[in-house]
């Protein structure tokens, strides 16, 4: 129900894409890129609009900043009130919504596929017009403060995964929570949010990804008469932020909260993310995740830690590839009754260090593959997914061709891989480990 | 002899967001199904439901059902645990198993390449699920930490609290996870009970979508479901919602309260339903449009989302909402929630709100068909309330022929202001609990 959705560091999307589909594109004069599926399946259309932009992107001081214009994208502009956006979707059957993350920010619509010229219409004009009152800022900072106090202050494993972030990055924004750390909220005003959206929503900044029953000539002209018509952003800055130095020393953090009900202990390692024309590496950190956390039944870590002994209630892995800059992986495990966190991290320690003696199955390593290949079919029957992979991905640094050549890349994935990249990634001395417990003393 | 009937092939491609057509099929061993064939992609996804659900857990034995049905995919027929998930992973299927108040379900998606195989071992699954006593107490362990993390989570205990409130004495009453105690007592003979009483073919809905005929769907559920026992357990009676107007506080340390609210509903099959639902919608439904969300969030920043719901459950219904807000902001919130209660009771809603709500919940609609798995969750959902099949051509102009007279006529009886009960979890300033 809630609309304005944070995405966290990692943005789930299925791992493959179903190439198969018929994709075409188109680039504006303006600089603004066109990607459009065709799914004829049904008369519906996916409009969004990616912009090159989230919160790793904003300027010091100012955090929050992108998620509150996303919010306050919804309000007036020189000619809608504040509300009439989401009123007239709404009223063409259709609905819509908004999310930032740290590499971007986005809004889509979906709706039956003749009100598409609608929807760009309204959405060319607030790229453009937004009116940013200063009474709309007032009344929505409070909600953004309270969409915080909901998401985060209320829920201690939020809190944790703000501070594991922060540990983890030391010069790169990614430290920084796409809601912003509320200090910092309370003081956002016209000024930070007007600059932002002067320089960063411009047609060259964004993608369009419209997807569903359309012809793809037609929206291209479509997209030419309302889009086009918008100048591009002359000053808009090349995307260089602040990178993270090699880590060196292995970080450690406990976060201690009553309301702690499981504790659990959790690491990230930094990790290469998948580059324009170079997602072998990222290819092979996907199947990792998968051999080392993936299935609770089958994984590395829930087989020698739920079966072969009972020293965790669950395990997991985690990995995202889209990513503009180095992403993280992550392992977890959550003790069982009686198990400390120390003996937990050291059976998870002992379960890698036996997976990186002991090589890869070449059993479970098949039955990856072919759940990757058959997620490509499954895929199929989801075009508003496949409108978001090919959205994510252009604008965290990827190419239309890097998303048609990924689930190849997978299925090219060997055992060696695998083992080459787990070795590079997995040492400790460039990660962070978090145990998040109810009690200073270990349970 | 197959005995499917194609008697209603009704197409809904007029409106609908897929060119929607149900075939209503009775298997030759008399299992009824009804089936939307889409043979574009090559899978099926089955969506089962079965009526009884956690309502079905035995005197003391709660959350006995919500166990079993974990337990399926744990170990069945010559399989353990993980050889079993070797073997579904190897078939790139997936099986999910549900447990609800008034229902269990069984959810399902496999490629064509392999169905047989992938139903062989789902039918494995349901009917000789093993019950190992290792699964089991993994299983239990998994339960046993949801149980405490959502005694630690405002708003389930505030869940917890209403209900208890509501519905003492009946199932409706208590979380279908069971207590530490219930839970740590049960039995493998407790699962096997909850096996027996809860999976049974007298009232079992089906619903399939892909790459499948209606004849080879019959032969597939006679496999899947044929020895599954033929009928169950009584169900529970119904029960009245018994809280009162007023507002309970449990104090708990946050800095955000949560408030769950509600009062007694409308049933499913009341004349009125389609009304009422159109109000809710007009009230406190989804989107930004709704009565409660400008009022709360977009005038005031009280909060950053809140909603209402009919809540039309097999043996009981409610008119339910919640919502976040500050400690020093709730009490705000809870007088403007009851301020609109009482003006909507009194002065309905206006005619421009009535046709901005028909223009969205009609032209939502078709968009919800979008996906093999979740056309065949609304197969099943119809047909669980009775519902023809040509529901899906008719039901936009169902809500089309309600009037603002209809509308204003409910208002008046499903909004009771002096019914509305707050159950607040957090530190809220000015507020305490009720006499």
């Amino acid at each position: 129900m809630f609309r304005n959705a944070i995405v966290a560091a990692a943005f789930t999307i299925p791992a493959t894409l179903a190439h198969a589909e018929i994709v075409t594109t188109h680039t504006l004069d303006n600089g603004m890129q066109i990607v459009v599926v065709e799914d004829h399946r049904a008369p519906v259309v996916v409009h969004m609009i990616w912009y090159r932009t989230g919160s790793a992107d904003e300027p010091p001081a100012v955090s929050g900043v992108a998620h509150f214009l996303e919010h306050l994208m919804f309000k007036a502009t020189d000619t809608m009130d504040a509300g009439e956006f989401s009123t007239v979707v709404a009223a063409n059957g259709g609905s819509d919504n908004a999310f930032t993350s740290f590499d971007y920010t986005a809004y889509y619509q979906r709706v039956a596929s003749d009100r598409l010229e609608l929807m760009m219409q309204m959405e060319s004009d607030r790229m453009n017009n937004l009116a940013l009152t200063a009474e709309d800022i007032e009344t929505e900072r409070q909600v953004i403060l309270e969409e915080r106090s909901e998401r985060v202050d209320t829920d201690p494993s939020a809190i944790a995964r703000e501070q594991m972030l922060a540990a983890q990055y030391m010069n790169h924004r990614y430290g920084t929570p796409v809601i912003g750390w509320q200090h910092e909220m309370e003081a956002l005003d016209q000024g930070p949010v007007r600059d932002f959206y002067d320089l960063y929503y411009s047609p060259n900044n964004a993608i369009l990804v419209v997807a569903g029953d359309v012809n793809p000539d037609e929206v291209i002209l479509l997209a030419n008469s309302h889009y086009g018509v918008l100048p591009a952003e002359e000053g808009l800055p090349e995307r260089v932020r602040p990178m993270e130095p090699p880590q060196l020393a292995e970080r450690r953090i406990v976060y201690t909260d009553e309301r702690v009900s499981q504790p659990y202990v959790t690491r990230t390692y930094l990790a290469p993310e998948r580059n324009a024309g170079d997602q072998k590496e990222a290819a092979a950190l996907t199947y990792l995740s998968e051999i080392l956390g993936g299935s609770s039944f089958t994984s590395v870590l829930g087989t020698k830690l739920t079966f072969d002994t009972q020293v965790a209630l669950f395990t997991g892995a985690g990995y995202d590839g889209i990513s503009l800059d180095k992403t993280t992986f992550s392992v977890t495990v959550a003790p069982a009754e009686g198990v400390t966190l120390q003996a937990a991290e050291d059976a998870m320690d002992a379960a890698i260090d036996q997976f990186m003696q002991d090589g890869i199955d070449p059993v479970q390593l098949e039955r990856i593959r072919s759940q990757l290949r058959a997620s490509e079919i499954y895929a199929k029957d989801n075009v508003e997914g496949l409108a978001q992979q090919y959205g994510a991905a252009l604008s965290s640094g990827l190419t239309v061709q890097d998303v048609k050549d990924w689930p190849a890349t997978l299925q090219a994935v060997t055992a060696e891989d695998i083992m080459l990249v787990a070795a590079k990634v997995l040492d400790r001395k460039q990660s962070v480990t978090m145990w998040v417990t109810a009690n200073d003393e270990d349970p | 002899m197959i005995r499917f009937v194609l008697a209603l092939c009704l197409s809904l491609s007029a409106l609908s967001a897929r060119a929607v057509t149900i075939d209503e099929v009775t298997s030759p061993g008399g299992i009824s199904a009804w089936l939307v064939q889409a043979h574009e992609i090559p899978f099926v996804s089955l969506e089962i439901s079965i009526r009884g659900g956690a309502n079905l857990d035995e005197p003391g034995k709660r959350g006995a059902v919500n166990l079993m049905m974990a337990l399926l995919e744990e170990g069945s027929g010559d399989m353990d645990a993980r050889t079993f998930q070797e073997a579904r992973e190897s078939l790139a299927a997936s099986y999910a198993f549900q447990t609800y108040d008034d229902t269990v379900s069984i959810s399902a998606s496999f490629l064509n390449e392999n169905q047989d195989q992938a139903v062989d071992l789902l039918r494995q699954a349901v009917v000789t699920p093993r019950f190992d006593p290792d699964a089991i107490e993994r299983v239990r362990a998994q339960v046993v930490a949801n149980i405490q993390s959502e005694a630690q989570d405002p708003g389930s205990i505030a869940g917890d609290a209403f209900y208890a409130a509501a519905f003492a004495g009946h199932p409706y009453g208590s979380s279908l996870n069971g207590t530490l105690e219930s839970v740590a007592a049960l039995t493998r003979d407790d699962l096997l009970s909850a096996h027996a009483n809860t999976l049974t073919r007298d009232r079992i809905y089906v619903g399939a979508v892909g790459d499948i005929t209606p004849e080879q769907l019959g032969i597939l559920l006679d496999h899947l479901l044929g020895d599954l026992p033929a009928t169950g357990p009584a169900l529970p009676d119904r029960v009245e919602f018994g809280l009162t107007g007023g507002v309970t506080v449990i104090d708990y340390p946050t800095p955000q309260s949560i408030a769950l609210f509600g009062h007694s509903g409308i049933k499913r099959d009341a004349p009125d339903f389609f009304a009422a639902y159109i109000l809710n919608h007009i009230f406190g439904g989804s989107g930004f449009d709704s009565r409660l969300m400008q009022e709360v969030r977009e005038k005031r920043g009280l909060t950053y989302g809140i909603g209402t719901y009919l809540v039309p459950k097999d043996l009981s219904e409610m008119v339910l909402g919640s919502v976040a807000s500050g400690n020093d902001t709730m009490a705000e919130a809870i007088g403007v929630i009851q301020d609109q209660w009482a003006q909507i009771a009194t002065n309905g809603v206006t005619q421009e709100e009535l046709d901005r709500a028909k223009t969205y919940i009609t032209g939502e609609y078709p968009l919800r068909f979008d996906g093999n798995s979740e056309i065949a969750s609304i197969l099943v959902g119809m047909q669980m309330i009775d519902l023809p099949t040509d529901y899906v051509i008719n039901r936009n102009d169902y809500i089309n022929a309600v009037t603002l007279a209809d509308i204003n006529r409910v208002a008046a009886y499903l909004f009771k202001p002096d019914a509305l009960h707050f159950t607040v979890v957090g530190q809220p300033e000015g507020l305490t609990t009720t006499p």
